[in-house]
């Protein structure tokens, strides 16, 4: 069984990486200054000529992309070639107005497959295997990505996509699956249906899991492992970059390996947008310097969290990210889903609600949920309980529309929501997501 | 006067909020002649007659209550079997939709007062003097 899929990159000497990455960083800047009008302007207004850029040392020169330029930019406006030599498109689970497309070349969906491969092989996956991708299809990237790096190492891949439990678990055992990947609140779900139905994991062949797209506690890790019979390994990624398999996890499942060949870690301080040195928790910035269609320069995560280099115990050399600690703004990923807490404020002051309300997120029996208390004024309030139902269904509905999930909405008096001086603490997040 | 005001007050399923509201009242000498609640899992609504209902409108708009006043009537039912299911016959016979309904308490004997909140109070006085059942007044109701 293989180690590595790609034993050259994986264990490259730190100086070949940045000799790479410098070069292919210098052709990157060019190509998108040359055909994203978007990014020149931004370069042009804080006086960086892409000959300014020759290695990696000179990234920090280049401006920061975020979110909301994705949005401003929307559709077409960071698109680096032609539409015609594009292939594919996705888009991001979680929307405040605008959704985020990105489009993919033939060239960028095969080394976005080959970072998948990478994955499969550091859980022990190969051509013998049968992987089971249990992420959901279609514009979501987790169902493609798995999907195209199964292939890739040539595992028999089992396109289930999410949802229908009992069937996947009837594939599981029919087809005798020895990887599965999708969401960890998933597996862990999978994995308590297994015992309901009176099954236990030795009647199962699978060994390995990939699990990704959510936090998840070291705890929920022992928890899966236990429940499925096999070891966890967790993967990141975002759509804006490519999907899955940006970073992944190997055998030590001491943080995951970043595919520093297609993408430049950064980490920042998220008030100053200075580089902060390995070691420190700060803002991940990735930037892609090999994507053709969709190449993000500097492009920050929001995510927090922790960036370590030097050999691996398993041989990689590549540079090691820690799980992400939490954000650098206001989003939660509840049930796989990023929502943020100015959309559900959004759609409360919208239907006439006051800004005082409060979001609870807590995870039950391995499934988030979501409450919202919100003060109704006395205007609202009816003295007939249908009405008072009503009113929470309605806004539970509206709520539904906005985030793509459902709340429990909770109507309470007014001024009975604590008022702080200063910040107000409007969401509680119960979840143990972070050690 | 044959309408009776009714206090709709909300009240959060959390503890110690029902004895809250129930001393607020009582310590500014007020009585409560009926009371009802209807719950969930988060919230109730407690309906009341009191025997001063301007002074605890007042008190609850000073307190910070949630309330709305409903207007309702109060219905003397004959104390026997088939007492009240005459009653809602007859308003059911007059179209009037009935959105809830409680026993009132009451000390006269064979007579068992009840409230009712209606569509439409006036279409459903009508209906229950036609039927001559007696209604009760909102002094009866106050016990002023």
């Amino acid at each position: 069984m293989a180690k590595f899929w790609r034993e050259d990159i994986e264990t490259m000497s730190s100086e070949d990486m940045r000799a790479l990455q410098s070069e292919r960083l210098r052709k990157q800047v060019r190509h998108v200054y040359d055909n994203v009008p978007y990014y020149r302007n931004m370069m042009d207004n804080k006086g960086v000529a892409p000959d300014d850029i020759q290695s990696v040392d000179d990234l920090k020169k280049l401006p920061f992309l975020s979110k909301a330029d994705l949005r401003e930019a929307y559709p077409y406006g960071l698109l680096a070639v032609p539409l015609t030599d594009c292939v594919r498109i996705h888009s991001t689970s979680g929307t405040t107005g605008k959704r985020v497309v990105a489009f993919y070349t033939q060239h960028d969906v095969d080394l976005w497959e080959d970072c998948c491969a990478r994955a499969i092989t550091a859980a022990g996956g190969g051509a013998d295997d049968v992987v089971q991708v249990a992420y959901g299809y279609g514009l979501f990237t987790g169902g493609a990505g798995l999907h195209g790096g199964s292939h890739k190492v040539g595992s028999l891949t089992l396109p289930m996509s999410s949802g229908n439990t009992e069937r996947q678990i009837q594939f599981i055992q029919d087809l005798g699956a020895t990887v599965l990947c999708c969401t960890p609140s998933y597996a862990a779900y999978i994995g308590e249906t297994i015992h309901d139905m009176g099954l236990s994991p030795d009647d199962l062949q699978l060994k390995a899991g990939i699990f990704g797209a959510e936090p998840w506690t070291e705890e929920m890790r022992r928890s899966i492992e236990k429940s499925l019979g096999i070891k966890a390994y967790d993967i990141y990624g975002l759509t804006e970059i490519s999907g899955p398999g940006v970073a992944f996890e190997c055998c030590e499942q001491k943080g995951m390996h970043i595919n520093e060949d297609h993408f430049i870690a950064e980490i920042i301080d998220p008030e100053t947008g200075e580089v902060l040195p390995d070691g420190t928790v700060g803002e991940l910035v990735f930037t892609s310097i090999t994507k053709e269609a969709f190449p993000l320069l500097r492009y920050r995560t929001r995510d927090l969290c922790v960036l370590t280099r030097g050999k691996c115990a398993c041989g990689r050399t590549l540079v090691k990210m820690a799980k992400p600690m939490g954000r650098s703004d206001d989003m939660m990923i509840i049930r796989g889903v990023n929502v943020f807490q100015s959309q559900i404020e959004t759609v409360l002051i919208e239907q006439g609600y006051s800004p005082n309300y409060l979001i609870e997120v807590d995870r039950v029996n391995n499934t988030d949920t979501l409450d919202i208390s919100v003060e109704m004024t006395a205007e609202q309030f009816s003295d007939k309980m249908k009405d008072l139902q009503d009113t929470e269904r309605e806004l539970a509905s509206a709520i539904t529309a906005m985030l793509g999930i459902r709340p429990k909405v909770h109507l309470v008096s007014p001024k009975t929501i604590a008022r702080s001086e200063g910040k107000a603490v409007r969401v509680i997040d119960r979840r143990k997501l972070h050690d | 006067m044959d309408t009776i005001k009714q206090f709709s007050i909300f009240v959060e399923n959390r503890q110690g909020k029902m004895a809250e509201l129930t001393r607020l009242i009582a310590d500014a000498g007020i009585d409560v002649r009926s009371l009802s609640l209807a719950d969930t899992r988060d919230f109730g609504i407690l309906r009341i007659i009191v025997n001063k209902p301007d002074e605890t409108e007042q008190l609850l708009t000073e307190h910070g209550w949630t309330f709305k006043v409903t207007k309702v009537i109060g219905v003397k039912v004959p104390d026997i079997p088939g007492g009240v299911a005459t009653v809602l016959e007859r308003l059911d016979a007059a179209n009037i939709n009935v959105e809830y309904m409680y026993a009132f308490v009451n000390r006269k004997p064979g007579e068992a007062d009840m409230i009712f909140r209606v569509d439409d109070r006036n279409a459903a006085l009508a209906a229950l003097r036609e039927g001559n059942i007696a209604v009760l007044t909102a002094e009866e109701a106050y016990d002023i």
